[in-house]
């Protein structure tokens, strides 16, 4: 597709979309969100960019190959779940550590499910990604 | 044990992860063996913890049944793993020289070892739309594999495969959903409970018939098999094997687990349809492959053929038929993928495996030869080896019933198998070869000859042991069997919190 | 409500046999998505149908307060939906392949895995 304004207007929104991804993404352990959806919202914005300029710019413009993104996520996730087994939990057991917690604050959760998360973030992002390419490629 | 149940299934992935994270260099490949080496050690010590405990379950992130995801093993999951595992190893090492560097950069580790994963959780697991999601798994890693390289035949063959297996997936689908409507629960053992309290029994049959057709399909069942000697011709070599030796038992497997443990309630009628399932798979199967004239054709048939056997032992559903099935998925995996194996060897060193363009293995490959002859002659029901105990603890099982047809069909149908591979060893072994070549397996270089041959010596010499020393795995198939009959055990160890 | 989705269901299931039963396998992945589709109403209405609030427990809560809906088949629906989504990807571009190698997208003509046998010569 050769249209000046779809090319100009995908360099923002590819990032904004990215971006909102990331949001998405963090803020889905309490309210509606999560790496799925995040996911699909971040792979839209690379969407766009293979649109609007081609998927070999937008290979480039991704470094990596999607399909190794998302099998690097399936890892994240395999990890995330196995590493409640050393604190003799159940596997995917949520574990939990607080940072600068106080009496009335937790400070800042971090957890295996956002590590859980994430994985399954770049599993979306990745694959959604390698099938597009393929498809625009082949057609 | 939650270690002991959850590294088979981890395994595989992580094994995956790595092995297409390193597809571009031989560290690939080599992952794939070891990550499968370490997987048969897992699966071993589940066995033996199974073996001890009886039946052994974990509850996935700490919630408890019936609420999460519950892995559970008992005797018939852990040997199924244990025969996967094996098969993944000789797979994986065969796999080093059969798959070309092109196949190997397209992700074959990866899927292999996804498709290993998916088997094993569907082995594992204790949920319902749990194990539809490891079928799914399954389904999407054979989908890639059945057309990596992209042939015309492999296209041709994948649209058969993949549209008859989406149908079954959603009528799987559809039937979890009608029985979580009845039940309000996934959880098998817990399903098994309240399925007896269900008022409607006369929908518990209809979803029973649902999963009978929806397994029937992965499972290759008459009349629902048409995709299998459709696709299984196709792939690599080792992509064949695999799931000749593990993805329709899978659909077995699920048969056995659902209609012993879920659907008990209306045995004469289910049970009854699954009799005739059987001997009309057990006939089909066979004359197919009498009508092929293609090493690989024929085998695919006799896959169908052989399902029957599996399907009569559970429809007999008498403690000695139900053992005799068990016995025949193992032996069954063992030898059929083995074969798929020979027949790659014999297509590398003869040039093709349809019989009517190569001939004279027996002369100049009289190790290949010997290699062949153990699981195609286990196959047909020769004495002593492994099929003949399975036979003959299926045909002892259904006289004990007075099932008299089905017990002539399958001793007929075994003649005809015999038919088939001797049609096989004729043609590819005894008459000479048709172009006056000399296919000897030293054309192939020593690593080569490695690579593919302890594989499959490795398998036969199992059918050897299963073949020579019957009674530990007879004994240990009528435990599985009882286990099945009598679920009571698994109920209460998914739902006890014995975990 | 329910016979509404009720017949919603057997409208897809009729309308995907109906695509499902042509020659051509575009047709055939049509009906494909539709009766997954209708498979995954049939998750949602056996998960009863409530008219609740979304199942979100409240800061400080231990539990979901008043009437709110099940949670679970909405999960499994999703689950459902999203492999639906894989699948359907998967097949779109087997037929896009097979239409490009084999030439065609009639399934009677796809017979080179299964050659027809020469008619008695």
């Amino acid at each position: 597709m050769n249209s000046i304004i779809l090319r100009v207007g995908t360099q923002y929104l590819c990032g904004l979309l990215v971006l909102f991804s990331l949001y998405m993404l963090i803020r889905g352990h309490n309210e509606p969100g999560g790496g799925f959806i995040g996911g699909l919202i971040g792979s839209t914005g690379f969407v766009l960019f293979a649109l609007a300029c081609g998927t070999a710019d937008a290979r480039n413009a991704l470094k990596v190959m999607p399909q190794n993104i998302a099998m690097a996520g399936l890892g994240i996730a395999l990890l995330a779940g196995i590493f409640a087994a050393f604190f003799g939990d159940a596997l995917f057991t949520g574990q939990w550590l607080f940072i600068n917690e106080t009496a009335d604050s937790k400070g800042i959760p971090i957890s295996t499910v956002l590590f859980f998360d994430i994985g399954v973030y770049l599993v979306v992002f990745g694959s959604i990604l390698s099938i597009v390419f393929a498809m625009e490629e082949e057609i | 044990m939650t270690w002991t149940l959850a590294t088979p299934l981890v395994l595989p992935f992580l094994t995956a992860v790595l092995a297409f994270l390193a597809r571009y260099g031989a560290a690939g490949r080599w992952f794939s063996v070891a990550g499968n080496a370490v997987l048969l050690a897992a699966s071993i010590l589940l066995m033996v913890r199974v073996l001890d405990q009886g039946v052994i379950a974990a509850q996935m992130g700490g919630w408890s049944a019936p609420f999460g995801i519950t892995l559970v093993a008992d005797y018939l999951s852990a040997v199924m793993v244990v025969i996967t595992a094996i098969t993944a190893l000789a797979v994986s090492v065969y796999a080093l020289t059969d798959i070309d560097a092109r196949k190997e950069r397209l992700g074959y580790h990866a899927l292999f070892n996804i498709l290993i994963g998916g088997v094993v959780g569907a082995f594992l697991t204790g949920d319902l739309f749990n194990l539809y999601v490891w079928f799914e798994v399954m389904l999407i890693s054979s989908f890639g594999l059945l057309i990596l390289g992209g042939n015309k035949d492999q296209i041709d063959g994948g649209i058969k495969y993949v549209t008859l297996n989406l149908i079954s997936t959603i009528l799987f689908l559809s039937g979890i959903g009608l029985l979580y409507g009845m039940t309000g629960t996934l959880n098998m053992a817990d399903i098994a409970r309240t399925l007896d309290t269900v008022e409607n029994q006369g929908l518990v049959t209809v979803v029973a018939m649902m999963f009978m057709v929806a397994f029937g399909v992965k499972a290759a069942v008459f009349p629902l098999f048409f995709w299998l000697p459709a696709a299984y011709h196709t792939p690599a070599f080792s992509v064949s094997a695999v799931f000749a030796g593990l993805l329709t038992k899978v659909g077995v497997y699920a048969l056995i687990r659902m209609f012993t443990l879920v659907f008990d309630g209306d045995v004469a009628f289910t049970h009854q349809i699954l009799l005739w399932v059987a001997g009309l798979t057990m006939v089909t199967g066979v004359l197919g492959a009498a009508a092929q004239n293609d090493m690989r054709k024929i085998l695919s048939f006799h896959i169908v053929s052989q399902i029957g056997y599996m399907i009569m032992g559970l429809a007999l559903l008498t403690p000695l038929a139900v053992a005799g099935a068990v016995f025949y998925l193992v032996h069954h995996i063992v030898v059929k993928a083995n074969l798929f194996l020979i027949a790659g060897v014999a297509e590398r060193t003869a040039g093709s495996t349809n019989l009517d363009r190569i001939g004279g293995l027996y002369k100049s490959a009289p190790l290949l030869a010997i290699l062949f002859f153990i699981p195609a002659f286990s196959l047909a029901g020769f004495p002593p080896l492994s099929g003949f105990w399975a036979k003959y603890v299926l045909v002892a099982a259904a006289i004990e019933d007075q099932g008299w047809i089905i017990a002539a069909v399958a001793l007929l149908v075994g003649l005809l198998t015999i038919f088939s591979m001797t049609k096989i060893w004729a043609e590819a072994f005894w008459k000479p070869h048709p172009e006056g070549a000399d296919p000897a397996l030293s054309q192939l270089t020593p690593q080569a000859r490695r690579h593919l041959l302890i594989p499959i010596a490795g398998l036969a010499a199992m059918t050897l042991v299963i073949g020579f020393s019957p009674d530990p795995f007879v004994t240990f198939a009528k435990d599985a069997a009882a286990q099945l009959l009598d679920p009571t055990a698994y109920i209460t160890t998914v739902l006890g919190g014995k975990a | 409500m329910e016979a509404l989705l009720a017949i919603t269901i057997g409208v897809l299931v009729a309308t995907s046999v109906y695509l499902m039963l042509a020659r051509n396998v575009l047709r055939f992945i049509f009906g494909l998505v539709l009766i997954s589709n209708a498979a995954n109403l049939i998750i949602f209405v056996s998960g009863r149908l409530t008219a609740g609030a979304p199942p979100l427990i409240p800061e400080g809560a231990d539990g979901p307060v008043g009437d709110v809906a099940n949670a679970l088949p909405q999960a499994l629906v999703l689950t459902a939906i999203v492999i639906g989504f894989g699948l359907f990807a998967f097949a779109l571009v087997l037929m896009f392949r097979a239409y490009t190698t084999l030439g065609t997208l009639y399934s009677d003509d796809m017979r080179i895995a299964e050659p027809r046998t020469e008619d008695t010569t």
